[in-house]
């Protein structure tokens, strides 16, 4: 990743040591091009494209506004309800992710989606302890909502 | 577009205002504190968010002036306000605050107990 980046700027000075021109737009006319050589030539560079691994953050950041706003407006219709039908619960969640900065940043998108409240992680850091503010009928879904959020998390660390 | 501009911040603004209520009539509705965690960690983080947003937009499309601080306060506030919320709810769950008597599971509990079972022995 890191590597290919760097490959990619160089491409891009080369370019405009090329045609003698120091822009921004010369810049990134070489960064197209490299982009596009890096691409021809994956094959012999080790690692994945890392464009891919671009877009796969872009989807993970949508799919997260997406969740954000959806969760935060079932929140609102619960808190208006008279006789507010919730049922809190605190339930593990077992993760599959390994590294550290993974396993943040599956919590913090896990806090920020309403309805949830990661409250600690265990010491081996494979179970996460969740506070649901409503289990009941909400299980099945935070479960999927783990899972889109983990495959989106996993898709960007693939190497 | 003039119109079109207004319509979106004014828009943003509304969501980020109602959003903030939410949060307001959540922690004075809500049973116990760790319900009302949720609803000051996470309804106020987007509502503050949308307000942002908004203000963004106002000096950006009406007044031609693009301020970058307030993308980077958007970022900041995306990064600190769930650590937050998640520091208050474990600081009160180790400290012993009991949750709300309706509550329905708690797989918590055995593992603190467990964990401090051990933190004695040492």
């Amino acid at each position: 990743m890191a590597f290919q980046l760097l490959l990619n700027f160089f491409i891009a000075v080369v370019w405009m040591f090329i045609s003698v021109s120091f822009t921004a737009s010369t810049f990134i006319v070489g960064f197209i091009l490299g982009l596009i050589m890096l691409w021809i030539m994956q094959r012999f560079i080790p690692g994945r494209f890392y464009m891919s691994r671009v877009w796969a953050v872009i989807k993970l950041v949508v799919l997260f506004f997406k969740e954000l706003f959806m969760a935060n407006i079932q929140v609102l219709l619960l808190i208006i309800q008279p006789k507010m039908p919730i049922k809190p619960a605190i339930f593990a969640l077992p993760t599959s992710l390994e590294k550290e900065w993974q396993i943040t940043l599956l919590s913090s998108l896990i806090t920020l989606t309403p309805g949830t409240l990661v409250l600690d992680v265990s010491e081996d850091s494979k179970t996460l302890y969740i506070h649901a503010i409503n289990y009941e009928d909400s299980d099945d879904a935070i479960n999927s909502i783990r899972d889109t959020f983990e495959k989106a998390i996993l898709e960007v660390s693939r190497s | 577009m003039t119109i079109l501009a207004n319509i979106l911040i004014v828009a943003t603004i509304v969501f980020g205002v109602i959003f903030t209520l939410v949060t307001a009539v959540g922690l004075i509705r809500l049973p116990d504190i760790y319900t009302r965690t949720h609803a000051a960690s996470k309804s106020a983080t987007l509502g503050v968010m949308f307000i942002l947003i908004g203000v963004f937009l106002h000096f950006w499309l009406i007044e031609g002036h693009l301020n970058s601080r307030i993308l980077l306060g958007i970022i900041f506030l995306f990064i600190t306000g769930p650590i937050g919320g998640h520091v208050i709810g474990r600081a009160s769950y180790l400290s012993g605050v009991k949750l709300w008597d309706k509550s329905v599971v708690d797989e918590l509990a055995p593992v603190v107990e467990e964990r401090k079972k051990q933190f004695n022995k040492q």
